[in-house]
């Protein structure tokens, strides 16, 4: 009888141990760290939508998109598509940004929730799926609040620098916006620091920056006048472009390369430059 | 104003979420001795101070830290002050917290008090002020102080009592700014409305649902042009916030008890879907800057700092656009839209200073002096002309020079621009109508979440997600485990008087289980005494 009871009451607080596991503590943090623009998306799937409104997560897992489809989706609709990266802002706080590219067109991925340790595989040519949703920001086309993604085994994917100098100061510069491009024969044109002084470059737009920020300087076809940036998130202090860039001199003209990024216009982040003359 | 906001929000977001943890480090560290002031400040030695700093991503402002500086070393020849610019508080606060543990913080900080109560986790690393305040000999205006600074009465009263934290002072108010609404008054009238002399929550809502009518060809009446946001917010935090004082509603106590989760949240997050729904309202987090569309004519209520004029209107003096997307229009500076407009409320805000305790007392005052020369009129005016911001003191908004300033607003487009002249004013004529929420540690984390309830609400009505009490319920919920606001200590809590609720099913499980486990042993126990006292009986 002992032995039974014995195992009685075993049993019976392994079971109410076994129950004390089972449930999460209130103060207990999220196993996951969740990105800011998160939305509760799950439960709003399990309710019988009406007939306009689109769960995010039967949303979020739709067919892999065409670029022009990409393109032609409204701005708020969720997107899939697959595409190669190409370059990565740095890594932080969970989440990546990425400049992507496939043989279609190009893809600027705002702020991935990812874990470091898989971000570092993620190397330029990956193949990636990705879900989330078309937004612009300030111009940019983009895909944000990623839903999901996942590496695609496949033959990795470097986009050719597309040659973009023609259509600079045209309409038709934006259908290559976020490509990987070129920008050829531009002369440096001065800046102006706070102080009044022509310079070939400043830190920050309006030079109230430090070493390591991002540097903006302009360039000229003869005719029109463009900023460029060199973005420290892409290619910071240290980098061959970030110290070529600091070293130019107004007058010289020089080739580049970069990633055609939109802010409010035309706002290149040059991966190279090269002095031509 | 370029690429600076999209990222600032994770990186507050996490440094929020682990400066509890860095701090609590700060317990193990070696204890700082509580700061004394000492009778005499030692002019006998050389003192090195560093003074950390903000500015707009205006160089102009730096030169004026680069003059204040050099005047304060003319009356103070051995203290030097190294000055470190920011662009963003956000970094000033991850520094600050990683040189806490290390005891390398900077003599003198400027800082929001939301982050200094941050600080105060740690023990004896900010100093208190009060003596100081009010010392006859190197108190604000005191006898041995040798520049003329303001006294302490001063210093505006309500920005000087936004630096307490437990009734404590532990910064000196630097500027004030607050929130306005800039008007695209041109559109109002085009649409057939007349602005009100305060702005209404429900005539913003309907000036905006209007604009959205559209012609034949898919343009919107009101501009011509394929994009329009006619309402849009930059930081919906400040919005969430300043709605819920204006309807009285529970936000936080003092004391640090959340209190944001309520009705009153849900319907006003009601509210502002619907009007995301219609695409009659966004946010700066979406869409991007509200000047950039306020200028482009495409927008017509943006809400913005009053630190922010200078880039609001046709007549900027900073713009963001090309030349050729700015629209010509009149702009009208309004306060935020009110719920109640006898009755306005807006928020207050603004960098204070700080300074952070050393061993070395002298050092200390030392410090304190410098950041007494940052209220002086000279730092005063030249600092609030830069922006909308206003003097923190009497003294320097009621000098001739600063008189003068405001009474040459629209003399040009620089320094005198009207917009930027127009929202100090604004400030200044609303001092007394102005708060600010209580200051805790992790009322930073709860002023995020505010935001981030509007900023989701409004992407799910956006993409036509349904968006409803359980919506709302599990909003809150994720809400409140990303901001970790189930985390904060409260004052109030220590006591024991904080409702923590039911207790869980599992719990309860456990709890059960033990009462019949201790049945049962009672049990076996009696029906051993029995058995015992049976047996002893037959003998």
């Amino acid at each position: 009888m002992k032995k039974k009871l014995v195992v009685l009451l075993t049993a019976s607080l392994v079971l109410g141990l076994t129950a004390c596991g089972g449930s999460k503590p209130a103060a207990e943090p999220a196993a996951e760290e969740k990105t800011e623009e998160e939305a509760p998306a799950e439960e709003t799937a399990e309710e019988a939508p009406a007939e306009e409104e689109a769960p995010a997560e039967e949303t979020a897992a739709a067919e892999v998109m065409s670029y022009a489809d990409f393109m032609a989706a409204e701005v708020d609709d969720p997107v899939t598509v697959e595409t190669y990266v190409q370059a990565k802002q740095g890594w932080w706080d969970g989440a990546v940004t990425m400049y992507t590219q496939n043989e279609e067109g190009a893809y600027f991925i705002y702020n991935m929730p990812i874990s470091e340790e898989d971000n570092e595989a993620l190397v330029p040519g990956t193949k990636i799926r990705v879900s989330g949703y078309k937004a612009v920001f300030s111009g940019e086309v983009e895909i944000s609040d990623v839903q999901s993604y996942e590496v695609i085994d496949a033959e990795p994917y470097i986009a050719e620098a597309t040659d973009v100098t023609a259509a600079l100061g045209t309409d038709d510069l934006e259908t290559y916006m976020n490509y990987f491009a070129a920008f050829k024969g531009l002369t440096v044109a001065p800046s102006t620091d706070p102080d009044g002084n022509e310079v070939a470059y400043l830190y920050k737009w309006d030079g109230s920056g430090n070493d390591g920020d991002d540097l903006y300087f302009n360039v000229t076809d003869g005719t029109n006048t463009y900023s460029f940036t060199v973005e420290s998130y892409l290619t910071g202090a240290g980098t061959d472009v970030y110290e070529a860039v600091k070293a130019l001199e107004i007058g010289q003209k020089i080739d580049m390369e970069g990633f055609l990024y939109w802010y409010e216009g035309p706002n290149p982040h040059i991966t190279s430059v090269t002095v031509v003359e | 104003m370029k690429k600076t906001g999209r990222r600032f929000l994770p990186l507050m977001l996490a440094l929020v979420l682990v400066c509890g943890i860095l701090l609590t480090g700060c317990h193990g560290s070696a204890r700082r001795v509580s700061f004394e002031l000492p009778e005499e400040f030692d002019t006998s030695r050389d003192y090195n101070i560093t003074f950390w700093a903000k500015n707009d991503t205006n160089k102009t402002q730096v030169k004026i830290y680069e003059k204040a500086i050099k005047d304060f070393e003319s009356y103070y020849p051995n203290i030097h002050v190294n000055i470190r610019t920011y662009t963003d508080y956000g970094t000033i606060y991850n520094d600050v917290i990683t040189n806490i543990s290390t005891n390398t913080t900077p003599n003198v900080c400027i800082s929001y008090p939301d982050h200094i109560a941050t600080y105060l986790t740690g023990e004896n690393v900010v100093v208190p002020l009060d003596n100081l305040l009010t010392d006859e000999k190197y108190g604000l205006g005191g006898a041995g102080v040798l520049f003329d600074g303001p006294s302490k009465d001063e210093v505006v009263p309500e920005f000087l009592d936004e630096c307490t934290i437990g009734g404590v002072y532990y910064a000196l108010p630097y500027m004030r700014s607050t929130e306005a609404c800039y008007v695209n008054k041109t559109y109002v009238e085009k649409l057939g409305f007349e602005l009100p002399e305060t702005l209404t929550w429900d005539f913003v809502w309907e000036v905006s649902e209007a604009a959205m009518e559209k012609d034949k060809s898919g343009s919107f009446k009101v501009n011509g042009q394929n994009v329009l946001i006619p309402f849009i917010y930059k930081s919906t935090d400040n919005m969430m916030i300043q709605m819920l004082a204006q309807k009285d509603a529970p936000y936080s106590t003092d004391g640090g008890e959340i209190q944001i989760f309520n009705d009153d949240t849900k319907d006003l997050l009601y509210t502002i879907g619907e009007h995301a729904r219609t695409k009659a309202f966004s946010t700066f987090k979406i869409g991007g800057y509200p000047a950039n569309f306020l200028n482009a004519g495409q927008c017509i209520f943006a809400v913005d700092s009053t630190a922010g004029s200078t880039w609001m209107g046709s007549e900027a003096p900073l713009v963001d656009i090309a030349a050729d997307k700015l629209v010509k229009f009149e702009t009208q500076v309004m306060t935020v839209p009110q719920f109640d407009p006898e009755h306005p409320k807006m928020i207050s805000q603004g960098p204070s200073v700080c300074i952070f305790n050393k061993e070395d007392h002298q050092e200390v005052l030392a410090s304190w002096l410098f950041t007494q020369y940052l209220l002086t009129n000279d730092v005063q005016i030249a600092y609030a002309e830069t922006e909308g911001y206003v003097p923190v003191t009497l003294k320097a908004q009621q000098a001739e020079e600063y008189q003068d300033y405001l009474n040459r607003g629209g003399e040009d487009n620089t320094d005198h621009y009207q917009v930027k002249i127009d929202a100090t004013q604004l400030l200044i004529d609303n001092i007394a109508n102005t708060f600010t929420t209580p200051v805790f540690n992790g009322s930073a984390s709860l002023r995020d979440a505010a935001g981030q309830l509007i900023e989701n609400v409004t992407k799910s009505e956006r993409r036509k997600e349904k968006v409803d009490d359980k919506y709302m319920k599990e909003l809150f919920s994720s809400v409140t485990s990303l901001y970790r606001l189930d985390q904060i200590v409260t004052s109030e809590g220590s006591g024991g008087k904080k409702d923590l609720g039911p207790l869980p099913a599992g719990s309860k499980a456990l709890i059960g289980t033990l009462v019949l486990a201790w049945i049962l042993i009672g049990l076996y126990v009696l029906r051993d005494y029995r058995q015992t006292r049976a047996k002893g009986g037959g003998k």
